[in-house]
């Protein structure tokens, strides 16, 4: 049953809302006028974590905790908004400032305001340059209608909101690479601790969000906890976005409450409308490139952040990867794994020669025909040593694709070994190598 | 906030935009990612030129420009291997001029299109937003010469004599 009310996609009961007038007509800014008369910031921080809030991001952490991290009086701290959307499968944050963007600007707004900073950044991802447009105008339209800059409506608060382009990279979209990025640097992780909350854009406390994140906060202001816990259940409370793709007849974003089941969004005529060709669902990855595999098995599982961590896999940024039974499981495992080697950073070794050597197995096995006897205990044990040893979460993210298929799929990599081998393999080193 | 101090690489107009970039974040080192955007978008790549240049006015080490510029996939650094560039500009007012038409005459004569080179390597082709000289429109740049009120001939022309010449 499709949503009668949408919390994010508002543009479906208000078709032209991204502009500001019409967005000023439907309770536009009413929840930044009321946070400025009526809330206090801590107030406002309050509210986001009663209402249970959890980062769209791709970890689902609690905002209104993250929020409540930043150590007292130090200032400045910074608010980010990361809009580097590019796990693959996801591309949800792009519609959503294509289609409301005041809505994501006054979750900004707000969400400065909460933490008490005067100055916010979106790192809007180097591709986006139209979505990068958009948010500047949006944001031109704010400080004209004095909702921005000094002195906001008399209140004595200041804000400043400045749009960031990104060059195009993937690790940009990690926490602490964005920082580096955004002071001008190349865009390698930090290490942690310390937190951005404690220590992050120029060494300043920082709190950073997801685009959907931060949308969320103007509606939960304006109606309230109680009217935001009507959505999706009770740990994870309010709707996502899901980004479906794949063999599915209607690709898009919808909006779901949390707790439908997966069937439903793959199924449904509302939503991506049954497979293409009614064959069988073969792998879903739920949550963007990065998390573990399903498989047709398991349509019954519910789209929350508990039901797919029970599941051992994980709701990430909420981009649904659908494939049927005409694709290979290794030859995905190397699309999805060649995506993380080109991506990785270089800055920690399992991650970069992990990656190199997985994609350089997986692609002699998988394009070249020429897969070596011992290939299958290779995988394994290339992984191995990158789990648990990756300095960021992108190398750990490189692992779930093949060890997901090797999991799942075995039969698929034993038929590509050479003919006779027979999935048995019979160099000692190998044996070894499988100890490891 | 300081001034330029360095002087520009050369007298070429497409500097002030550069410079303009610059001055608009207050010529703070983390106005590099954005400046070398500004700088990629008037060129249509970034030299070596261009690297130090924005080194020495942002106060950045050359080093970490080079490094930004080579490690987000966004910049490109003129093409190893080719000798000569063109770059075409993309902007409104050339691509009403009749950009496609010079675009698809460049592919179809030569095998040269967009971010390639011709087959021998020896020339590429790169494209920039708004060259800055809208009513020469459609503009390229030829081996960092302005060329304006650009025709499919002119341009084959051109690059033609630089395969040639050097074969
Ligand atoms: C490799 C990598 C890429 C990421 N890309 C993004 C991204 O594009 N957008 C995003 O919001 N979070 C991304 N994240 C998660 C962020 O590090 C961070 O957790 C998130 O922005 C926090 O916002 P949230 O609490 O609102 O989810 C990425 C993480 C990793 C490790
Ligand atoms: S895990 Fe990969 S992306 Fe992360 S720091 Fe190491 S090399 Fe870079
Ligand atoms: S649009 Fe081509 S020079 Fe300005």
């Amino acid at each position: 049953m499709a949503l009668t009310e949408h919390i994010i996609m508002r543009e479906l009961e208000v078709p032209t809302i991204a502009d500001f007038n019409v967005y000023l007509q439907h309770e536009g800014y009413t929840a930044w006028r009321k946070a400025l008369a009526e809330l206090a910031p801590g107030d406002i921080v309050k509210m986001v974590r009663d209402a249970g809030l959890r980062g769209r991001g791709g970890a689902g952490f609690p905002t209104g905790v993250k929020w409540g991290f930043l150590p007292k009086d130090v200032k400045p701290r910074y608010l980010l908004c990361n809009c580097d959307e590019s796990e693959p499968g996801t591309f949800n944050n792009h519609q959503i400032i294509d289609r409301n963007p005041h809505q994501l600007i006054e979750g900004v707004i707000i969400s400065a305001y909460a933490i008490e900073s005067n100055t916010a950044y979106i790192y809007a991802r180097g591709e986006f340059a139209t979505a990068a447009h958009t948010l500047e105008q949006g944001i031109a339209q704010a400080y004209a209608a004095g909702l921005l800059g000094k002195n906001i409506l008399g209140s004595g608060y200041d804000l400043d909101v400045y749009v960031h382009r990104g060059a195009g990279a993937y690790i940009c979209g990690e926490e602490t690479a964005l920082m580096e990025s955004l002071e001008g640097k190349i865009g390698q992780p930090r290490l942690k601790p310390p937190f951005p909350a404690v220590e992050g854009l120029y060494g300043k406390p920082t709190i950073i969000n997801n685009v959907e994140t931060l949308a969320n906060v103007p509606r939960i202001v304006l109606k309230g906890v109680d009217w935001y816990r009507s959505f999706g259940t009770e740990k994870s409370p309010g709707t996502k976005v899901f980004s479906l793709c794949g063999h599915v007849n209607k690709p898009g974003n919808y909006e779901l409450p949390f707790g439908l089941p997966l069937r439903e969004l793959i199924y449904s005529p509302e939503y991506g409308g049954g497979m293409t060709d009614d064959r069988p669902v073969k792998i879903i990855v739920p949550g963007g490139a990065s998390a573990p595999w399903l498989t047709g098995e398991q349509l019954d599982l519910t789209l929350d952040y508990e039901a797919l961590a029970a599941a051992g896999s994980m709701l990430g940024s909420g981009g649904v990867i659908v494939l049927n039974d005409t694709v290979s499981a290794p030859h995905v495992a190397y699309k999805m794994d060649e995506f993380f080697k080109h991506e990785s950073c270089g800055k920690c070794t399992p991650c970069r020669e992990g990656t190199h050597w997985l994609v350089k197995v997986l692609h002699r096995m998988t394009e070249e025909g020429h897969a070596h006897p011992e290939d299958i205990p290779v995988l394994h044990s290339i992984y191995n040593q990158m789990a648990g040893n990756c300095f960021c979460l992108l190398g750990e993210s490189a692992v779930m694709p093949i060890k997901s298929a090797l999991a799942l799929f075995p039969e698929e990599f034993e038929r590509l070994l050479p003919a006779g081998m027979n999935g048995r393999t019979n160099g000692k080193h190998v044996i070894e190598l499988q100890q490891a | 906030m300081k001034t330029v101090k360095s002087a520009a690489p050369s007298t070429d107009n497409r500097w002030r935009i550069v410079d303009a970039a610059m001055r608009r974040l207050g010529f703070q080192p983390h106005a590099l990612i954005e400046t070398l955007h500004v700088t990629q978008e008037t060129f249509g790549f970034l030299d070596e030129d261009a690297l130090r240049y924005i080194a020495a006015t942002l106060g950045v080490p050359l080093s970490q420009v080079y490094g930004v510029a080579t490690f987000y996939r966004a910049f490109t650094l003129k093409p190893k291997g080719a000798h000569h560039t063109c770059v075409v500009c993309t902007g409104t007012a050339c691509h009403l001029k009749g950009l496609p038409e010079i675009l698809a005459a460049l592919e179809a004569e030569l095998g040269l299109s967009p971010g390639g080179s011709t087959p021998d390597g020896k020339a590429a082709l790169m494209t920039a937003r708004c060259l800055a000289s809208c009513g020469l429109a459609p503009a390229a740049v030829f081996d960092g010469k302005m060329v304006g009120n650009l025709t499919s001939a002119t341009a084959l022309k051109r690059i033609r004599q630089w395969v040639e010449h050097e074969s």
